[in-house]
Order: structure tokens, then C-alpha cells, then sequence
């Protein structure tokens, strides 16, 4: 240690680093003056709210401020994993989560290979231009458009049809079996033809000296389908997966889950995102410390989910995002 | 492909695939098609459950009924601002940070593109960012809005990677031996050559403005600033609509309010997607330009 300190405080390699820069500084200097209004939006919208998650460690008074308040180790998570609710709520957030990924990526990835696939051009862009129209409508009117359609009422078409077939009529939005269904297949029906482009320009760059090398050797459709096609695709699909499972559990879908719920649903329809709002924004006594540590659990399970997907993928594929 | 060598298996499995796909389509555009057909029909026949497919009874009170009610004029009017002036702080923003970003000789590249891409996957949350939108000030105004959201680190993305693979290297060699300097050659060479680019972060912020509600619901409280997407909710989910800010809706029966109460949800989801239904010819060309853009760095 004592060697160190004992150092010249600026070697040559230092002070040649240090004169880089500032010629980098003094050649780039437009560029710096471009990024930074982006980057103070970067550290103020992001980066500090990242450092005020801090309150989830401590019991936050107004008056002290973030800063001042006083430190409580992991007294909220306790409090939310000892609570009555938290089982259910976690269930319910994976299930919802897990539902939409599991179900909805190999029909995004289906509906790809069969646009690829199809014998007219014409019938294909109509298709593909159809399908990727609902995912620019409004989550608000989709739910909108739901309790429309599964309504019990004279005008829900959906109960229309199975009362027709003699059924009894079913309460789609206010019962809590049915809630992660009516979630993940609207959600499906939205995003089926915006997630499949992805992969529908993947297979657009595969090299068509396969796909004549496979017809000489008579290879049928379907054979150059699961052997041409999939394997081309694989690396896309690869990320994509990893990219949604980092994203699974993300609040990004609060919005949604929130619109459809109602007192009747609750108990399958409360997730993490939906409980943070209601704890410390929309409740009569918000606690800002409490739904921060129930957020913030919620933020390191996407990141560790997001670890795992890749390198796992990292040692089956070679494929990663890093 | 097909030309080439078909086998009459191949063309069974062609017609499978093609039965599938109009499933999709059927599937897809029923509920679409069955929405506008509603919001033409008379608002008895809606109720009772009359329409299947076509309009009944062909009628424009369900839309009478939407220009009427005022709350929904004061909702596209907030939406207008923030759409459009979120748009254009969201597109600069990008474009700012996108280009620095694309440039090879620029050394902080790396470790701030790290630093952009990171919020991706993780990030403070609802309440700091509710408690640091308090502490700026911005609780209840417009900007609450616009701000905590206006840059989408994709679209950064995307937009760098077009820069990175539009603008020839040989481009800046050139201009920089006439003199130029980054501002200007940005301002003159690369934003005219990067129609598309901006095209695509244009349309994707502005459908992301016009259908956001989510800080509306964080960040707003008064009725004068809600978006369209507030009134959405009031009305179509909430069941919440207010018989005064119908215009001579009194004068008419219970039984006939109550069918159009019903119907004008109808007219009123056609006429609030209809601005994005217009953008969408240009919409789904840059769109899927956009996402071939972002696909090549996957």
C-alpha cells in the first residue's frame, strides 16, 4: 500500500490518457454537445429514479426526504412476503406472464412460416397487412372491445354464438378462471402479425440457393420448412425469446391488466405492477417505501430472468445477446 | 418457389397453409369489421343483438351521439398536444442520441450505449419515477406526460443501426475536407438522407402518444387534461357516461338512451382509431422497414 500512495500521483501512461481524451474531447465536441439532452433525460428519467429505489431499504418520511430517511434492511420485503396476498399476486403475475410468452411466441413464429409459405404473393400481403393492423389500436379500446364482445348481454356476440349452440352463457370478464385466457388471446389477436415480421425478415434473408439446392434433391415443403426455414430463423428466434423472457415480467403490461380488472376478477387479475399502483399511488395512505420493495423485487426477477435466458442460450446456441 | 418443382403433396400442404391463414384472417378482422358495422347500425338493433355481420338498420345516431358529447372533444383535443408535441421532442431526442452513438470514431460510444441499453432491462420503477416527477414539479401539468417517457431506447436503437449502415464513411471523409462540421453535416447531409429513419420513429412515437394511457392514469389528475384515452376508459369501460354532456338527449325516451348509451361505444371506438386507421398505408410500410432495420443487429 504504501508504495502506491508513494507513486507520483500522475504516471506517463496516465497523463497520456488524460491528453487523449482531451484532444478526443476537443476533435468530437459537437457530438458531445449532441448527446447531451438525451443523456440528461437519460439520468434524470432513469438514472435517478434507479437511485431513488433506495426507499424500498428505508422508511420514507416526506420530511426527511430520500436521503434522510431512515435506513430498515428488508423490513418491506418481509412485510409483502408475509402478507396474505403476496402468494397469490406472484402466482398470478407468472401465470399471466408465462401464458402470453408460452403461448403466443410459436404462434408468432407459425404465423411467419406459413406467410412465407403461402402460393400467392397477393393473398399473402393481404393477410400479413390484416394481421398487423390491431396492434395499433389502443389497449383502452381493446379492452373496450372485449367487454363488448364477451358481454352477457343481447349484444355479446361471443355468448350470442354459444347460446345458439345451446350452452349456458359465460361471464368472461368478471370470472377468475377466465381472466389469463381473455388476456393472453386478445393479446395474441393484437400482436400476432407485428411479432411475426421479425421473423418474416429473417426468413426474407435466407440464401435462395438453398431452397433450389433442397428442390433438386426433392425435398418437399414441409421437409424445407423444418430444415431450410427453422434453422435460418433460429438465431432470431433465439434473441427474441431471450428478449422477451427479460421482459416477461415486466410493468410494461400494467396498463392492460389494469383496464380489465373489476372487484369480481381481482383474485386472478391482481399482479405485481397493478398492486404497486394501487399500494403507493392510487391507496388512501400510500406507502412509497412498501410498493417500491415490492417493485423493485419485481424489476431483479425480470433482470435474473433475463441473465438465465442468456446463457443458457450462450451454452446451447452460441447465440446471446452479450 | 412453387414454379420450380411442385408435387402434388406439396400443393395439398400449399392449400393447408392457405385454410390457416384465412383463419387468421377471419379471425383477425371479424371483430374489426364487426365493430364498424355496429356503429352504422340503429342502436336497438345493436342491443338486441340483431347485428352479425353488415349493418342493420343503417343509422348515424351513435355517431351523432359522439360528436354531442363534449368530454370527448376536450379528450382528442389534449391528445392532439400531446402527440404532437411529444412526437417532436421524441424524435429530436432520438436523432440526438442516435448519431453521436453511430459514429465509429467517437470513443464515449460504447460505454453511453451501455448506459442507454440497460434501462432496457431494468429500471427504478413506478414510484421513483412518480416521486421524482412530484419533485420537479410536474404532477398534474402536461409535461408529465410527454417527458418520463419520451425517449424509447428501441428506437434509438434501430435509429443508430440505420445510421451506422446508411451513411457511407466516405460521406463524412469528404464533407469534413470542405470544411464541414458535425452539426452541419448532420443538418445537411445526414437528416435529408434519413427520410425513412425519421419517418419510422415519427409514426411510432405519435401511435404511441395517441394511445398512451398509462401516465395519464400516474401522472395527471385533472379532468381538462386527460387524453382521449381517459375518456376511452370512462366510457367504454367504466360504463361512465354523463346523460348532461349529451346534447338533447333528455328529450328522448329511457328505453332508446339506453340503447344508444350502449351504441355510442361503438362509434365511439371507430371515430377515436380512425386517425391511426388513416396513418396506417404509411404506418405499415415504414413500420416493417423499421423492424427489418432492427432485426439486422439481432
Amino acid at each position: 500500500m504504501k508504495e502506491t500512495i508513494a507513486r507520483p500521483l500522475t504516471t506517463p501512461e496516465k497523463r497520456d490518457r488524460s491528453r487523449l481524451f482531451k484532444k478526443e474531447l476537443i476533435t468530437n465536441y459537437q457530438l458531445y454537445l449532441m448527446i447531451v439532452p438525451p443523456l440528461i433525460w437519460l439520468i434524470l428519467f432513469m438514472y435517478v429514479p434507479m437511485y431513488g429505489v433506495q426507499i424500498a431499504f428505508k422508511k420514507f418520511r416526506a420530511v426527511d426526504g430520500i436521503n434522510g430517511s431512515e435506513w430498515v434492511g428488508l423490513k418491506y420485503f418481509h412485510k409483502f412476503f408475509q402478507s396474505y396476498d403476496a402468494g397469490e399476486i406472484i402466482w398470478n403475475t407468472v401465470e399471466v406472464c408465462f401464458y402470453t410468452l408460452l403461448v403466443g411466441f410459436p404462434i408468432f413464429v407459425l404465423l411467419a412460416l406459413l406467410l412465407n409459405n403461402t402460393g400467392s404473393k397477393r393473398f399473402r400481403k393481404v393477410v400479413q397487412l390484416s394481421t398487423f393492423a390491431p396492434y395499433f389500436i389502443s389497449v383502452t379500446v381493446v379492452v373496450g372491445m372485449l367487454i363488448q364482445f364477451l358481454s352477457v348481454q343481447d349484444y355479446g356476440i361471443i355468448n350470442n354464438v354459444i347460446r345458439f349452440f345451446g350452452g349456458e352463457p359465460i361471464m368472461f370478464m368478471s370470472k377468475p378462471e377466465w381472466f389469463s385466457s381473455v388476456y393472453t388471446w386478445s393479446n395474441i389477436w393484437q400482436g400476432a402479425g407485428f411479432n411475426a415480421i421479425i421473423y418474416i425478415a429473417a426468413l426474407a434473408s435466407i440464401d435462395q440457393e438453398l431452397y433450389e439446392a433442397a428442390v433438386v434433391d426433392g425435398a418437399s415443403k414441409f421437409q424445407r420448412i423444418r430444415h431450410i426455414d427453422l434453422p435460418g430463423i433460429m438465431p432470431t428466434m433465439v434473441i427474441t425469446f431471450i428478449l422477451a423472457v427479460g421482459q416477461v415480467m415486466n410493468l410494461g403490461f400494467f396498463d392492460k391488466i389494469f383496464l380489465m380488472q373489476n372487484p369480481l376478477n381481482l383474485d386472478s387479475s391482481e399482479v405485481i405492477s397493478t398492486y404497486v399502483y394501487k399500494t403507493g399511488l392510487s391507496a388512501s395512505l400510500p406507502n412509497y417505501s412498501y410498493a417500491s420493495a415490492i417493485g423493485l423485487f419485481n424489476s431483479l426477477i425480470n433482470f435474473a430472468l433475463l441473465i438465465l435466458a442468456n446463457s443458457i442460450s450462450k451454452r446451447i446456441n452460441k447465440n446471446s445477446l452479450w | 418457389m412453387d414454379n420450380l418443382y411442385t408435387t402434388r403433396r406439396d400443393k395439398w400442404f400449399t392449400a393447408f397453409i392457405n385454410f390457416l391463414l384465412t383463419v387468421a384472417l377471419v379471425v383477425t378482422l371479424y371483430p374489426i369489421i364487426y365493430i364498424v358495422s355496429s356503429s352504422f347500425s340503429s342502436p336497438t338493433a345493436v342491443t338486441t343483438g340483431q347485428v352479425w355481420l353488415w349493418p342493420v338498420l343503417p343509422s348515424l345516431a351513435g355517431y351523432e351521439a359522439v360528436f354531442q358529447y363534449k368530454g370527448i372533444w376536450t379528450g382528442f383535443y389534449n391528445t392532439a398536444i400531446y402527440t404532437v408535441f411529444g412526437t417532436l421532442i421524441s424524435v429530436a431526442l432520438t436523432v440526438l442520441a442516435a448519431y453521436p452513438l453511430s459514429r465509429p470514431d467517437f470513443k464515449a460510444k460504447n460505454p453511453l450505449m451501455f448506459l442507454f441499453t440497460f434501462t432496457m432491462f431494468f429500471s427504478g420503477g413506478l414510484i421513483p419515477t412518480y416521486m421524482l416527477v412530484n419533485q420537479l414539479s410536474l404532477y398534474n401539468t402536461r409535461w408529465a406526460v410527454i417527458l418520463p417517457s419520451a425517449l424509447a431506447v428501441y428506437n434509438l436503437i434501430i435509429t443508430r443501426t440505420f445510421f451506422q449502415a446508411g451513411i457511407p464513411r466516405e460521406l463524412l471523409e469528404a464533407a469534413k475536407l470542405d470544411g464541414c462540421d458535425d452539426f452541419t453535416f448532420v443538418r445537411k447531409i445526414v437528416l435529408p438522407i434519413s427520410g425513412a429513419i425519421i419517418a419510422v420513429n415519427t409514426l411510432f412515437y405519435a401511435i404511441g402518444y395517441w394511445n398512451n394511457i398509462q401516465s395519464a392514469l400516474i401522472f395527471l389528475k385533472d379532468n381538462d387534461k386527460m387524453p382521449l384515452q381517459m375518456i376511452l376508459r370512462a366510457i367504454l369501460i367504466q360504463n361512465q357516461i354523463d346523460p348532461s354532456m349529451m346534447a338533447g338527449f333528455d328529450t328522448k325516451a329511457m328505453a332508446e338512451r339506453a340503447n344508444l348509451r350502449e351504441q355510442l361505444k361503438y362509434s365511439l371506438i371507430v371515430v377515436s382509431s380512425l386517425p391511426v386507421v388513416l396513418l396506417y398505408p404509411f404506418v405499415q410500410k415504414y413500420f416493417v422497414r423499421g423492424i427489418m432495420i432492427g432485426s439486422i443487429k439481432g
